[in-house]
């Protein structure tokens, strides 16, 4: 796979995950074969092992059409037609439900569809394959930054010059530590533990949030009669049901799914991940972005943080894109100060959107608890709140990028 | 490379020559000086990079849209229009009577690995060549010029037949007084004081009279203005201020 990197490419996307291999998409179906992409990540060989799934936004899932992979994804995605939000304690019987969401942005689009990461993944690597962009199953081990061009060395000796470094290579992000780039940001001391289950009944398309004093339980449909499970917990309650035997494992997901859907069995592995907020101080630097994770990660409550990268993804092609289309450095501050200004302000409001949304609810507190009851209930009750909820979660206001709109660029 | 002496081609002002090749070296730098014409640049290069994929046939969504069109660019200065448009693939003469602003140019050129040919000379002595074009710019330097109609025929007698002369200059009005002179200059500080002279300023007529003895017709004119909240220039019916006009000759 190796044997055929450029010594030089306009661009290098240091990262192999949704967010890299969708701007090196984007950027190759935008300005043909002329435009050398290199992706570089050594993870790019080994099978994909990602056992989570993702909820795909509308504008996410327009982005994937305009870049020709959903059709490859679209028979394992699972709509979410709808979405009960209920607030409640562990012990409570009843759970009421507090706000539903009937979920279409357009008619026939749902506003969200759950696809399992390692099916997206494999949609992209394919695409990434056929349109021509350089695989190279090695990291980024160093850079050095000129005015024109960035030096790039790969851990296995390749050196690539390029006009622009993109780091897309996840929340704990190399190259942003030795671009010098600081993030602001604080660990929830929680921990979401992900896994997927079967179960009897049909879900029907429903996601459902139980807002649980630990935090929130999700349980999100996937295709055939299986959910994916994203289960909130202090960290150190995480580790312990995380090292539960089976039957253990089993009781503790039952107290918290209720039986609405039949016996449960589970079909995935487990896992947890820390959860935190974190924003990168900038996201660019001389001939040098942070894409996706590497820029920001934000609390999974509003299932945002793929969607977000793909908003990166969407604004950072078209800034290149339009660029590069007029003979202009598409590694150069113009275009990286474009990108930033598209990309910050919603990353931070977003940040801080999900960042009050898990403070109000990871509480025991029963004053809360009654606050926030009236707030979803007031929610409940106003079509344009609730709209604006929707469209917002479908990632479709504001400003919006082509892809984001399924246009091609 | 030919040098010719600027001073005494006719349609060289002295007093301009000097200030620009005191700003030779702050072309390229987008913070400095020159972050205005940077702010302008993909305005006008997206208005001539259509203009010529329309008139050529070519697919502007391409980075080689411009491939092989022979373009002269007149005024290039540190060559933000020239290398651009180079590295859309066309053969671009970039012409600047200041050797200074030439010398920049080709190192930044050299530098970026884009193909460039600037020339120390003026539009008249590559008109007195038998130079010939399919693409005729004349950005910003109209507002320069000592002699507009003289200016004018001398770019248009190098438009190959079916190519196209364009130029982008500021019209004469009072909004133009306003905004260019008193409002970038003095209030905003875009531009150093003394850049523009008002008097030299060309309104659209002026310039369409210019171009109709020389066999060219005009095709499309485009008013320039600048948004503010989106901080960049785009296209706009207004042509009180900034404007381009493309003219065609024909086969």
């Amino acid at each position: 796979m190796n044997k055929d990197i450029p010594a030089r490419a306009d661009v290098m996307i240091a990262g192999g995950g949704f967010a890299g291999l969708a701007l090196a998409i984007a950027l190759r179906q935008g300005l043909g074969d002329a435009f050398t992409v290199v992706v570089a990540d050594p993870a790019l060989d080994h099978p994909i092992a990602d056992a989570r799934s993702s909820a795909i936004a509308a504008a996410a899932r327009r982005l994937f059409s305009a870049l020709g992979v959903w059709d490859e994804v679209v028979s394992h995605a699972q709509p979410i037609l709808d979405m009960v939000i209920s607030d409640s304690k562990l012990e409570d019987v009843v759970r009421p439900t507090f706000l539903t969401f009937a979920g279409e942005v357009a008619p026939g689009e749902p506003f969200a569809h759950m696809v399992e990461n390692g099916r997206l993944l494999a949609a992209l690597h394919g695409r990434a394959a056929a349109d021509g962009i350089v695989l190279a199953s090695d990291a980024v081990a160093r850079f050095a930054t000129g005015p024109d061009r960035v030096a790039v060395t790969l851990a296995g000796g390749a050196s690539v010059e390029t006009r622009l470094l993109v780091a897309a290579d996840g929340a704990r992000s190399a190259l942003r530590e030795q671009a010098g780039i600081g993030t602001v940001g604080w660990s929830y001391g929680q921990s979401a533990i992900v896994t997927t289950v079967a179960h009897e009944r049909d879900h029907r398309g429903r996601a459902v949030e139980h807002f649980l004093p630990a935090g929130p339980f999700a349980i999100l449909p996937l295709t055939g009669r299986r959910s994916s499970i994203v289960w909130t917990e202090t960290t150190a309650e995480a580790t312990r049901i995380l090292a539960l035997d089976d039957a253990g494992f089993h009781h503790e997901l039952e107290r918290r799914f209720g039986l609405s859907l039949g016996e449960l069995s589970a079909v995935g592995r487990r896992g947890a991940f820390p959860l935190g907020l974190k924003v990168a101080r900038s996201f660019i630097a001389e001939r040098f972005a942070l894409l996706g994770d590497a820029a920001h990660m934000i609390h999974p409550i509003a299932g945002q943080g793929l969607n977000l990268g793909l908003r990166d993804v969407a604004a950072l092609a078209e800034a290149m894109v339009d660029a590069a289309r007029l003979g202009l450095d598409c590694g150069g501050a113009t275009v990286l100060e474009r990108y930033q200004q598209w990309r910050r302000f919603d990353t931070l409001s977003m940040g801080l959107a999900t960042d009050g949304i898990n403070r109000l609810f990871s509480n025991r507190s029963d004053v809360l608890r009654l606050a926030r009851d009236i707030g979803l209930g007031m929610v409940e009750r106003l079509p344009a709140l609730k709209e604006l909820f929707i469209h917002e979660a479908a990632g479709i206001t504001g400003e919006v990028p082509r892809l984001l709109k399924g246009e091609a660029l | 490379m030919t040098t010719s002496p600027p001073a005494a081609a006719p349609t060289i002002d002295a007093g301009e020559l000097e200030r620009f090749s005191q700003l030779a070296d702050e072309w390229w730098n987008p913070r400095g000086k020159m972050a205005p014409l940077h702010k302008f640049n993909p305005v006008r290069l997206a208005y001539i990079r259509d203009a010529a994929c329309r008139q050529f046939g070519r697919d502007a969504r391409r980075i080689d849209s411009l491939r092989d069109l022979r373009i002269l660019d007149i005024g290039c200065g540190g060559g933000i229009l020239s290398e651009p448009l180079g590295r859309l693939g066309a053969q671009v003469v970039g012409a600047d009577p200041a050797e200074a602003n030439v010398v920049a140019a080709r190192r930044h050129a050299a530098e970026q690995g884009v193909s460039v040919d600037y020339r120390a000379t003026t539009a008249e002595a590559l008109e007195a060549a038998g130079e010939r074009f399919d693409i005729v710019l004349a950005m910003e330097v109209v507002e320069h010029v000592a002699d507009v109609p003289l200016f004018i025929s001398c770019c248009a007698a190098m438009v190959a037949p079916g190519g196209l002369m364009i130029a982008a200059t500021l019209n004469r009005t009072f909004k133009s007084f306003a905004l260019a002179i008193v409002g970038a200059e003095y209030v905003l500080g875009w531009l150093p004081r003394g850049t523009h002279q008002w008097d030299k300023f060309v309104t659209p007529g002026e310039l369409r009279r210019a171009i109709e003895p020389t066999g060219l017709k005009v095709s499309d004119e485009a008013g320039v203005v600048y948004d503010l909240l989106a901080d960049r220039w785009q296209l706009s019916g207004d042509i009180d201020v900034n404007y381009m006009l493309t003219a065609e000759r024909m086969r």
